[in-house]
């Protein structure tokens, strides 16, 4: 995969949004790389914690706005709670996330859920999911 | 001793078993639960977003309800629930610039919510108000060689600034089990995400964590699981199926409540156990061991 690198991306309207939204310093990140090693979703994931922070500093809004992994982060906090910066690495993925669904893109269409699919799971599960995952 | 008592929406369908069974060991131990008269959603999930505070309002409005009942703390069972609660409160606590938004918004509220009140989960009160020692007095029935493996999940322990326990090695639920008179099964996945509101449209991904979580835990010799958030619960039990499908090799393991537990212990009739609403049927294990 061809990527550039650009003082242009860098000083983006996209690494402010994100900074903006998850209130989050993104070069205070040295890439120590602690965030993917304890991820429970990393063996799903296509660009890791720490690379989706890599990205996010270098201004690649393409590549994270397509990628898997900020729809497989659950929110569970593990990230943010061994980063040695104190970067909160699951507000990052939620930033990225709301860049879509505030457009409208929904990650789950609910109406392509089966009536079977909604009546097997409790409240819980569908009132976060939808939270987390439409706009 | 009295306590408000905020259930929450999944307590009241799914998780029918995790209240009555609270509730019941509750009133062996003379507490007097009064359920708040009125409350809503809490929102289930905290928004990690800066900017929206729309999100935060369905908790405030809860808080209210605490105040509008003349209490100054409220307990929960769910961990979603705690963990929601408690972090609005803090965030507001924290930040009386969005309080004074949220009031703005909420002008039809009698109650303008000052961050004043304390959310705990019966954990919590288990532990620092009725104590261990005197749990361990009111025992009626010791869980008797029962190998329990407690699985903390993520919002009882994280972040550190709401956790109620140490956040990489979780202990109370394995203290309170060892005085219930059981054997307390300690495992490395005690406190790895179960996948949560994922099983809504990646169930194969929570039949993945389901695998890892309770095959370690059967690996170091635990009989059941105990939980104390309806969403593991329904992820770590009825999920079982799912996973059995995808893993030939997994091996079934009862999920309980750890307030089923408890329930049992303080010598509760069987029905405020619930036991119907379990994928896994526990009562095959609870009548071998005799406490059902």
């Amino acid at each position: 995969m061809r990527t550039s690198i650009s003082k242009k991306k860098i000083r983006g309207d996209f690494v402010k949004k994100i900074e903006e939204i998850s209130g989050q310093k993104l070069l205070a990140c040295y890439q120590c790389g602690k965030c993917s090693a304890g991820c429970p979703a990393v063996g799903e994931m296509d660009i890791l914690p720490n690379q989706v922070i890599r990205y996010a500093q270098l201004g690649f809004q393409e590549e994270l706005l397509q990628a898997r992994s900020v729809w497989l982060c659950a929110s569970c906090y593990t990230c943010n709670v061994r980063c040695p910066k104190g970067i909160k690495i699951a507000e990052v993925m939620e930033a990225i996330r709301q860049v879509l669904l505030r457009k409208r893109k929904d990650h789950v269409e609910v109406p392509k859920l089966s009536a079977e699919d909604k009546a097997c799971v409790p409240a819980i599960a569908l009132i976060s999911n939808f939270r987390k995952f439409t706009s | 001793m009295k306590v408000s008592y905020y259930p929450g929406c999944t307590l009241k369908s799914n998780a029918k078993n995790f209240e009555a069974s609270a509730l019941c060991a509750l009133r062996e131990l003379g507490v007097d639960v009064q359920e708040l008269r009125r409350w809503n959603c809490c929102g289930t999930v905290y928004s990690l977003t800066t900017d929206d505070l729309m999100r935060h309002l369905a908790s405030i409005r809860n808080l209210i309800r605490v105040k509008e009942a003349e209490a100054d703390s409220v307990m929960t069972l769910c961990a979603m629930c705690y963990n929601t609660l408690k972090r609005v409160n803090e965030r507001v606590k924290a930040d009386p610039d969005s309080l004074q938004k949220i009031h703005k918004f909420m002008d039809e509220e009698k109650i303008a919510y000052r961050g004043d009140v304390k959310v705990r989960h019966l954990l919590e009160l288990l532990r620092e108000d009725i104590k261990f020692e005197e749990i361990a007095k009111k025992v009626k029935k010791p869980l008797q060689a029962l190998k329990v493996a407690s699985y903390y999940g993520c919002l009882l322990v994280r972040p550190k600034e709401i956790g109620l326990d140490d956040m990489e090695n979780p202990t109370v639920l394995d203290d309170l089990m060892s005085i219930l008179g059981a054997k307390a099964v300690d495992f490395p996945y005690k406190t790895e995400c179960c996948g949560a509101y994922q099983t809504v449209d990646k169930p194969e991904t929570v039949a993945d964590r389901t695998f890892s979580i309770l095959t370690s835990a059967r690996s170091r010799g635990a009989e059941l699981v105990s939980v104390s958030c309806p969403l593991c619960a329904f992820n770590l039990d009825h999920r079982q199926k799912e996973t059995a499908k995808k893993y030939s090799e997994f091996q079934k393991i009862p999920i309980l409540y750890f307030t089923q537990l408890l329930a049992i212990a303080m010598g509760c009739g069987e029905e405020s156990l619930r036991l119907d609403l379990h994928y896994v049927d526990p009562k095959p294990l609870l009548r071998q061991k005799g406490l059902i």
